[in-house]
């Protein structure tokens, strides 16, 4: 199958329909996919702001936003029209150079994820052989945002929500990192359009159930979600890092926020739950498009059902379930999917992940490498139950 | 100076110049040294555009993954934690005439051994990728190719990270 990005089917289109030179038509094909690219995810957060608020009042048993246009569905735009109309504050003493820029910074990292991301057969910005570690190297700008906004502020409330940040990002870093190389280690490549279409009749969750969910767990971490939102705990830093922002700066901070919310979905979606695949996508490829957004938003709703059930953790916890859990899982779990990978090629039941193999060839492989993941659950239920059992017997004897 | 095309190619070589060499400015004449912290991260992100432009790609991503992603982001959390260091009095330091003829004597090195052998021969200059991230990645751990330099650095690395934590570690009573 040939394959396409948006830029060189936008070009072909100019130069067919319009009569363009083709350099012409490479240059405005070109400004153009990068603005549709960067458009998408913007436009779907702003339908997505409003589905959150109503899917989060539910859970609490409330009923979220009913007042502007039937069921409040316009009340994203009432809020856009008062961040962008309230007066733009800027602290005394903050640094305006930085203050300025770590709003901008911080939406400009998450759509910079967006040029990677297949949406639909031959809708992708670009089609990086290094995608998976383009995605991991743009997302570390986020963590720089928001020290910038930290520091900038001159506020001590901010500069903690900072700190905190640096300490939980660069720690979640390094299960998320470890999670995203399994899909490599099963193809080969970090191409996250052939990531795609190998799954096209077996998703990855299947083969590497572990790597979801550490993916799953560090990513709610990464993106500041609860449990895990102590970057920005309301009852011990007011606001975190953006106390101080005021105005559509606020609002882009927020943006970013929402962003990264549906980049997680989305990326989960892509690397583990068969992004565009579904039934009757090789007939009619725009059906891709919505499966994609179909699987992306299901998982953005189930990250929100952990948001608003669970109640935060300490920052020493959320510490120690990275330190203590989450990375050894996520190292062994990588180590023993090479090692099962190794032994499937020698007993023969290797295929090749790369030219999308039937649902049948794929068994035995899949099979094995789930008992492998039972196996890791199983030892992780055990150590849980013996420091469970060695806890409780402490306690009894302390009494 | 005639003969010089603008295509996007130069284009994107003369932002990554521009960016490189005014983060570097940057860096060397701020007073306030978180924001010497965030030119560094402009001037080592125009590094990783040339890294594109050499059709590297996997080198500009760990360019910015390790660079901008972690050292960039520990220096800048190591000058905030230090308030006095943003507010420096003098510009120069007694020092400067070594810093000077230190990056001189480096750039008369980098003149003679690396740029003055190629200087206007652009056959030297590869047009399409020398090899793939995929040759790359086979190269590091195939037993003709890089295999011992890798695993030495990857113990080394190790052992600099046990050591980091020993250093880091609080001293604890003899008796527990």
């Amino acid at each position: 199958m040939e394959r396409r990005d948006i830029v060189t089917a936008l070009e072909s289109l100019l130069r067919d329909t319009l009569g363009f030179g083709s350099e012409l038509s490479l240059f405005i094909a070109t400004i153009l996919g990068v603005v549709i690219i960067a458009t998408v995810p913007l436009l779907v957060i702003i339908g997505l702001i409003w589905g959150d608020r109503k899917f989060g009042s539910r859970v609490q048993d409330r009923l979220g936003p009913n007042r502007v246009g039937p069921f409040g569905l316009l009340q994203s735009f009432a809020d856009l029209g008062k961040l962008l109309t309230k007066e733009d504050i800027t602290p005394a003493n903050a640094d305006r150079l930085i203050y300025n820029v770590a709003p901008v910074l911080s939406v400009a990292s998450v759509i910079l994820v967006w040029a990677v991301i297949p949406m639909a057969p031959n809708v992708v910005g670009v089609d990086l052989e290094t995608g998976v570690l383009y995605i991991i190297a743009v997302a570390s700008l986020g963590t720089l945002a928001v020290v910038m906004g930290g520091w900038a502020s001159n506020n001590k409330y901010a500069l903690l929500g900072g700190f905190r940040a640096v300490a939980a990002l660069v720690s979640y870093e390094i299960p998320m990192v470890m999670a995203l190389l399994v899909p490599v280690l099963f193809l080969g490549t970090g191409s996250l359009v052939e990531i795609v279409e190998a799954q096209a009749n077996m998703w990855f969750v299947a083969l590497s159930p572990i790597a979801a969910l550490t993916f799953f767990l560090a990513s709610q971490a990464e993106v500041g979600r609860p449990p895990f939102d102590l970057i920005e705990a309301e009852s011990e830093l007011t606001a975190g890092y953006n106390v101080e922002y005021s105005g559509m700066k606020f609002g882009m901070f927020m943006a970013g926020e929402y962003a990264h919310w549906l980049t997680q979905g989305v990326l989960l979606a892509v690397l583990f739950f068969g992004g565009w695949n579904g039934p009757f996508v090789d007939r009619w490829p725009w059906l891709g498009i919505f499966y994609f957004f179909i699987k992306s938003l299901i998982l953005f709703f189930a990250s929100d059902l952990v948001r608003f059930t669970i109640p935060r953790l300490r920052i020493d916890q959320m510490m120690h379930f990275n330190w203590q859990w989450l990375v050894p899982l996520s190292i062994v779990n990588l180590l023993v999917t090479a090692l099962l990978l190794k032994i499937i090629q020698e007993l023969g039941f290797a295929v090749d992940l790369a030219n999308s193999p039937g649902f049948v060839d794929t068994l035995p492989m899949t099979i094995i490498m789930l008992a492998g993941n039972a196996l890791q659950v199983a030892v992780v239920l055990s150590i849980i139950r013996f420091r469970g059992k060695r806890q409780r017997l402490m306690a009894a004897a302390g009494n | 100076m005639a003969g010089i095309e603008i295509t996007p190619h130069t284009f994107f070589f003369l932002l990554s110049t521009i960016l490189t060499l005014g983060g570097a400015i940057g860096v060397v004449n701020n007073r306030n040294l978180v924001r010497g912290s965030i030119w560094l991260i402009v001037s080592l992100f125009g590094v990783a555009g040339y890294f594109v432009l050499l059709h590297a790609p996997f080198l500009a991503a760990v360019q910015v993954l390790v660079y901008i992603g972690a050292i960039g982001i520990l220096i800048t959390f190591a000058v905030m934690l230090t308030r006095g260091m943003t507010q420096l009095q003098r510009r120069f330091s007694s020092l400067w005439w070594l810093g000077a003829s230190a990056s001189l004597l480096l750039f008369i090195v980098l003149l003679f051994t690396v740029i003055e052998p190629i200087w206007g021969d652009l056959s030297a200059v590869p047009d399409a990728p020398p090899g793939s991230t995929t040759d790359l990645g086979i190269a590091l751990v195939s037993g003709d190719g890089f295999v011992l330099p890798f695993e030495v650095a990857a113990v080394l690395l190790t052992a600099a990270m046990i050591g980091a934590i020993v250093l880091a570690r609080e001293a604890r009573n003899a008796d527990e």
